[in-house]
């Protein structure tokens, strides 16, 4: 089965309407994808080939029980180890799999779990991709925050107790520029001890700007790294480039980002493939810059506005528990974040064994926050939706439910220097 | 034990060869290092103390108790000495933990940009303890640069692997005339009672604490293994604990006059 993706609004022109069908339906419409476009920067990377070979070559079906027996057993988990724990062999010892990525996240994270909440600030985009409720044909409340705007949800936040934020925008660098962006940065380190950035890829002096900024930590999702069904899902604008987003984070890393953020949407091709090729792409940029620090989350398709059938097929709870574990039992050092996309239960369970940071307080929508944590109408406008979110608790609630689960809520373990 | 046995790091004596680390913290888990373990000296994660939630950390910490800030986070002897001198800001005072890693999977010591900052920092008035990797020549480097003491690791850190470095310590113990207090990967009060008894000025350890069960009764086995490893060590062991070992007929028992 496959998800169905494409809704008309009947808002949009009847060029538009054309245009997008074209673009749906006929590939030859469409830019070439492994085109760079003008302005985006080559960095003659080594790393996506490493990443894309090994996906390429993977057969999650060709291991068996005993491969995954093996893997558990070795001190070290070797990329071939991995490869075993992600299969369909090792759903049987799944257990087994928690019990050892539980003790490997004590050894390098002890009983600590990290909150921090998102804030969207702009949900303007220029990308048509199919499955996000942002994309440029959905008919949505578009808005972006001004200044005073920006500083007051930011403050709304803070004052929950929050320290650490990431700031995210839709993809639309005429709308929202690197310049715009920086200014919300600036505003952040005032509120906040850590700041993190989940906007468009940009080059790397747009990286360092935004470093010298005040952020920190730069976030790209590649959505999927199957760069042929990349090309059916992201069918205009400049995410439609599949190269330039996969070497983002290390443009962030080269501009002075202390660390980075990776990510397959699991639901949108073969989730096994994407989960080995997210690993690996923090494995061999670690390898390359030891000093960055690294994070992987787990995000599964979720409906949108206008499209409440869109799901993650056949990644359900215990799949991804799967991975999340063979995540932490291959790469013990990286931070693995899970999203409020995930019910309450399955948070509270999986930061027991894998997950090092969850978010609290969310809301997808621009400029909301404070009608979402007081109750208070406002009279201003409010930005749609990016997807829906399904664990809704507030900062409050998250910081004892994780201490009621035996772990030392940390808001803040960063200096910025 | 002889009653002039203290621990002298810069200016300041203590009675306590155990020295809380940082990592996990906790109000009860301070209690404990200071009331069961006796501790005198606690690690404070400069980077962890950055929050609202712990702005009055000094608080926390009870009379008499020596606070040391860790540098943790530092990539290089610049980034540490800001940190040391934001520390100083804080009110922490000027004792200070250098850690530099350049490694996120390992958390590795850089023992070259802790040189660095290690004379940066003695020469600004702060009383340095180095952490390092147990390396021979960085240790003398550290020697010269104004350390106070340094810090060799036991084993990677959260390995909980113990005296890994054994021989390599035991070198620094046998050459280097500062303190030597070992740091990261005691897991056991066994293993902080071995280092003791080889030489080591004190013991650093967090989360053998902090994971314990009962984290009361841990932190007394902690101090009791200290303080019997301490008195080996100044008792001079005999030729079952001395290394070698010596053969019970005397090799130059053949010499005449």
């Amino acid at each position: 089965m496959e998800n169905r993706f494409f809704v008309d609004s009947d808002k949009l022109s009847p060029a538009a309407i054309e245009k997008k069908h074209r673009l749906e339906h006929d590939p030859s419409s469409r830019t070439d994808h492994m085109a760079y476009m003008e302005g985006m920067e080559v960095i003659h990377s080594d790393i996506y080939a490493k990443v894309i070979s090994q996906m390429k070559a993977y057969d999650s079906g060709q291991y068996t029980a005993k491969d995954v027996l093996a893997a558990l057993e070795h001190e070290t988990c070797s990329v071939e180890d991995f490869k075993a724990l992600l299969s369909p062999a090792a759903e049987p010892y799944l257990e087994r799999m928690a019990q050892r990525a539980k003790i490997e996240t004590g050894k390098h994270f002890g009983n600590t779990v990290y909150l921090f909440t998102p804030l969207y600030i702009a949900n303007y985009c220029e990308n048509y991709c199919v499955y996000c409720g942002f994309n440029c044909y959905n008919d949505i409340q578009r808005m972006k925050l001004n200044r005073e705007q920006i500083d007051h949800e930011m403050k709304v936040i803070a004052d929950s107790g929050m320290e650490e934020i990431l700031l995210l925008t839709g993809e639309s660098r005429s709308k929202s520029s690197v310049e715009y962006i920086g200014e919300a940065c600036k505003l952040a380190r005032k509120y906040f001890r850590m700041v993190g950035l989940e906007i468009y890829p940009v080059n790397t002096e747009e990286y360092r700007y935004l470093h010298e900024c005040g952020a920190d930590y730069v976030t790209v999702f590649q959505e999927t790294y199957d760069s042929d069904k990349y090309e059916t899902l992201h069918l205009l604008g400049h995410k439609r480039v599949f190269p330039y987003r996969f070497d983002a984070q290390e443009r962030a890393l080269m501009g002075g980002m202390r660390g980075a953020g990776f990510s397959a949407l699991l639901g949108l091709s073969d989730f096994r493939r994407d989960a080995l090729a997210s690993a690996l792409h923090v494995y061999y940029l670690q390898r390359k810059y030891p000093h960055a620090e690294m994070s992987l989350s787990c995000p599964r398709l979720r409906p949108i506005i206008n499209n409440d059938k869109i799901n993650p097929l056949d990644v359900h709870e215990k799949q991804l528990c799967q991975v999340l574990c063979a995540y932490r039992i291959f790469l013990p050092f990286v931070g693995i974040t899970v999203s409020s996309r995930e019910s309450e239960s399955f948070r509270n369970g999986i930061v027991r064994i894998a997950a090092t940071k969850i978010s609290a307080g969310v809301s997808t929508g621009i400029g909301d926050h404070e009608e979402k944590y007081s109750g208070k109408e406002s009279d201003g406008t409010k930005g749609d939706e990016q997807f829906e979110i399904s664990d809704a608790r507030s900062f409050g609630e998250m910081y004892r439910d994780m201490a009621a689960e035996g772990l030392q809520p940390v808001l803040n373990d960063y200096l910025y220097v | 034990m002889q009653k002039e046995d203290q621990l002298v790091l810069g200016n300041k004596t203590f009675q306590s060869r155990f020295i809380l680390g940082s990592g996990k913290y906790s109000l009860s888990l301070i209690e404990a290092a200071v009331r069961d373990a006796g501790a005198e000296i606690i690690t404070l994660a400069v980077r962890r103390a950055n929050t609202k939630e712990h702005e009055n950390i000094l608080d926390y910490i009870p009379k008499g108790v020596t606070l040391l800030p860790n540098t943790s986070g530092a990539r290089n002897a610049e980034e540490a000495v800001r940190i040391a001198r934001l520390a100083r800001e804080l009110g922490c005072g000027d004792f200070v933990k250098v850690e530099i890693m350049r490694d996120s999977k390992y958390l590795l010591p850089d023992n070259h940009e802790t040189v660095k900052a290690t004379e940066m920092l003695a020469k600004d008035g702060f009383v340095v303890l180095p952490y390092m990797y147990p390396d021979l020549y960085a240790a003398r480097d550290l020697v010269n640069a104004g350390a106070a003491a340094v810090m060799p690791l036991a084993s990677p850190i959260g390995s909980n692997k113990g005296l890994a470095t054994k021989e390599f310590i035991q070198i620094l113990i046998d050459e280097i005339d500062l303190p030597v207090i070992v740091d990261a990967g005691i897991g056991r009060p066994s293993q902080a009672c071995e280092a003791m008894e080889m030489g080591a000025a004190a013991i650093m350890a967090n989360t053998a604490l902090a994971t314990a069960g009962d984290l009361t009764l841990m932190a007394s086995a902690f101090k009791d293994a200290i303080a019997a490893g301490r008195k080996a060590y100044l008792a001079k062991p005999g030729r079952v604990l001395t290394r070698g070992g010596s053969a019970s007929d005397p090799l130059t028992g053949f010499l005449r006059d």
